[in-house]
């Protein structure tokens, strides 16, 4: 039975039909469906962990217990979780462990735009990468049986228009493979430095093997067409080399793209006039080619930069490039935003009137940096803006303490918010950290976290106290604010800054797009109230606009939060009194 | 067949995952190969956003590029215009005439550009435009625009109303199953 379906959710049907017993995750575009498909299987045990480094340890610890298990994450998530991803390449698995890593080539959704092949590399461990949905729930598949044949765990390489791509895929049954028993192995399992010395020299072997393996895999294919030009490729860039040159050219289809093969590569360079290795990103494939001293073109051609296309390869390889017409005129961008109704929006008006400088972080408040309320002045990673303000107001002092805030949300707090936050406790300085609790992780499609009170299956479950936890690491001034209320809010802002010790605000009201909020009535404007001042226009509300000097509500878009109605001075702002 | 490429563009949120679960489906039932490209994430919070639908014999590239698409489904009239230089020489664009103004024109960095419908019709593109959001409404559902537009949609298409009807049950929840079949024919014969 053919169905047609989303790479993300073609992995988990790997993962189901590979009898995987265990799943551990933390969202991320493009990596989260997977773990969310995988929770609609009952026979797999799934959970959103609170950040990618416990989620790879829990799925460690399952494999050594003897059952298949998987973690999934987004490329930057896998920065998190390298640590035992490294080691774990020392001890091997027991039973077979698949991590399943998203690249972001373009950056819909993502703050860089690293290749995760790097990794693969560096740790030594294997990495598959499909290049559709069918290859999706193959290569899952297959990499529990490679992790268990090699002893190693096994990297599952998506990018964005794999994962959020659909095609269609044939399903199988789920198979459970005879549990392995645990048997205690010190010599394997324990990385002190007598026995990691053991177990680097069968790391360095099981590479060897395993670029055996990949000369003759199914899975690194030769598709012989016309001999005057050869491409090596990979992943989605496959498919648009095909979109191109159908079979006026003959491709080598690497399914591994670690550890490369080197005979296959090589012959098949002999069979073709000229050889170009066609990658998104870094130029791995084509650097292997150069090491085996074959002439090769690659990145001399094509971008490192971007998402590839067929007119992008067309463009630069000799293919029939498309070109269609477009206005003179310049149209206007429309850059996403914080919707209607958004909790953040209320403080991140207060941050912007009360000047503050705001180290951020990653979640849809990131959205706060965008005109008019351009209230940012850095992002960089997950939990950095806690660490990042106690040493700016460690290096300026009073200077910055009293006008210097951190903002973070709820999830991203548990992610790795904690551990900035101890040495602010520890070693004291006077940084106001903002948490964003809007009880849910937002941007990646609402996900539970450990603060929601309930897991990955909707069914409640632990729920940590964020005020309790503030208190328990030593933070006197912990204090909770409703950023729908614009002057307690200010009010708070404006305390916390001058108290001459630490201090956390919790803005705590959940997501406007929960489905359990029940919203106020749409707002609508008196015309004949308003002066037009443009004095809402302030808070960046996509619901209000000015319409001929007045301003104007869009009712299909407002949901009454009521922060545009605080800030009007002539009260123009009147409820339609229709609930939602 | 030929691959036929279809682009729903619209503003995120508005609902262009439905629409092209239901033309991969439909596409799906036609016995042909199907390719859907979606956006999750980020550009979804009130963004442009845009959904490659490729369906035929064999599809490869899961995208649609510049002056490929046979049809740009549109939610709204700018992002019609956005996406122009996608359509092929001789391709349909079908758009809904909502106007939702993107922040850089409710702050005032930038104008909504006048009369787009016309301005895409002088550089030779074939324009389909109605209220799909009035007839959404008319359905019983501001949120049907989706459907409207695949009621419309479904004229350029050489296929019985029962494939989509099929197609329709497949995708849409059975409670709001009527409501839909409403917004599909009022846009097919509006």
């Amino acid at each position: 039975m053919k169905e047609l379906m989303l790479g993300n959710k073609a992995a988990a049907r790997g993962l189901y039909e590979a009898g995987c017993a265990v799943v551990s995750s933390y969202p991320g575009t493009p990596s989260t469906e997977i773990t969310e498909e995988a929770a609609k299987y009952d026979e797999i045990y799934c959970e959103w962990a609170p950040n990618e480094k416990v989620a790879m340890e829990t799925a460690f610890g399952a494999s050594l217990a003897g059952k298949r298990s998987f973690c999934g994450m987004k490329h930057v998530g896998l920065n998190v979780a390298a640590d035992p991803l490294f080691t774990m390449s020392y001890t091997g698995v027991n039973g077979g462990m698949v991590i399943g890593v998203a690249d972001d080539p373009g950056m819909h959704s993502s703050q860089n735009e690293q290749d995760s092949r790097h990794y693969a590399i560096a740790a030594k461990v294997p990495m598959l990468e499909p290049s559709d949905s069918a290859e999706a729930l193959e290569f899952a598949k297959l990499a529990f049986a490679l992790s268990e044949q090699f002893d190693t765990p096994v990297m599952l390489k998506m990018c964005t228009r794999v994962a959020h791509s659909q095609s269609l895929v044939e399903l199988h049954d789920r198979v459970v493979p005879t549990p392995i028993p645990y048997e205690k192995n010190i010599a394997k399992y324990v990385m002190m430095p007598g026995n990691a010395k053991r177990r680097h020299p069968i790391v360095e072997e099981r590479t060897e093997k395993l670029r055996a393996w990949a000369e003759t895999a199914p899975i690194n294919r030769v598709e012989l067409g016309g001999r005057e030009l050869g491409i090596i490729t990979s992943s989605t860039s496959y498919q648009y080399v095909r979109e191109v040159f159908g079979d006026s050219v003959s491709v080598l289809k690497l399914g591994m793209v670690n550890p490369l093969p080197v005979e296959l590569i090589r012959s098949f360079a002999a069979q073709v006039d000229r050889l170009v290795v066609v990658e998104e990103m870094d130029p791995i494939i084509e650097e292997h080619c150069r090491c085996l001293g074959l002439e090769v073109s690659g990145k001399d051609l094509l971008p490192m930069v971007g998402e590839f296309s067929q007119n992008r390869i067309a463009e630069r390889l000799g293919g029939a490039v498309h070109t269609g017409t477009a206005l003179e005129e310049a149209i206007p961008p429309r850059p996403p935003v914080m919707c209607a109704g958004c909790p953040h929006r209320g403080l991140f008006y207060t941050l912007s009137k009360n000047k503050c400088t705001v180290l951020g972080d990653i979640g849809c408040y990131t959205l706060g940096a965008v005109a008019p309320l351009s209230a940012m002045d850095m992002t960089l990673c997950m939990g950095a803006s806690i660490s990042a303000i106690h040493g700016f107001n460690k290096a300026l002092g009073q200077e910055s303490e009293h006008r210097t805030v951190a903002v973070i949300g709820d999830s991203t707090f548990m992610h790795s918010g904690m551990t900035g936050l101890a040495n602010i406790a520890y070693n004291q300085s006077n940084s106001t950290v903002i948490i964003l609790d809007n009880s849910i992780t937002g941007m990646t499609g609402h996900q539970q976290n450990p603060t929601t009170g309930y897991n990955i299956k909707g069914d409640p479950a632990g729920k940590i106290d964020l005020e309790s936890l503030c208190r328990a690491m030593g933070f006197n001034r912990v204090r909770v604010v409703d950023p729908y209320d614009l002057k307690e809010t200010d009010r708070a802002v404006k305390e916390e800054l001058a108290a001459d010790e630490p201090s956390v605000i919790i803005s705590r009201r959940p997501c406007a797009l929960l489905k359990y909020v029940k919203h106020k009535a749409p707002l609508k404007v008196n015309t004949d109230k308003c002066v037009g001042c443009k004095s809402c226009m302030k808070i960046g509300c996509p619901a209000i606009s000015m319409k001929i000097g007045k301003a104007h509500v869009d009712n299909t878009l407002c949901v009454g939060c009521g922060v545009c109605q605080q800030l009007c001075p002539v009260g123009a702002f009147e409820s339609t009194g229709k609930e939602a | 067949m030929e691959t036929t490429n279809i682009m729903i563009v619209g503003v995120g949120g508005q609902g262009s995952l439905l629409a092209s679960k239901l033309l991969g489906r439909l596409a799906m039932e036609q016995g042909y190969d199907v390719k859907v490209s979606e956006v999750h994430g980020m550009s979804q919070r009130g963004g442009s956003v845009v959904t490659y639908v490729r369906c035929g014999e064999k599809v490869y590239s899961p995208v649609i590029d510049e002056g490929e698409a046979d049809y740009i489904v549109s939610f709204e009239t700018l992002e019609a215009a956005r996406w122009l230089s996608y359509l092929k020489p001789d391709g349909q664009i079908v758009t809904s005439t909502q106007q939702i103004d993107p922040m850089p024109v409710i702050t005032g960095a930038a104008q909504y550009p006048d009369g787009l419908v016309e301005k895409m019709r002088a550089a030779g593109a074939k324009v389909d435009a109605l209220d799909c959001l009035a007839l959404a409404e008319q359905a019983g559902s501001s949120k049907a625009v989706n459907i409207v537009l695949m009621g419309r949609l479904s004229h350029y298409f050489d296929l019985p109303d029962e494939a989509w009807m099929k197609a329709l049950e497949a995708v849409v929840p059975q409670k709001f199953l009527e409501l839909n079949k409403n917004a599909f024919y009022l846009g097919k014969h509006a």
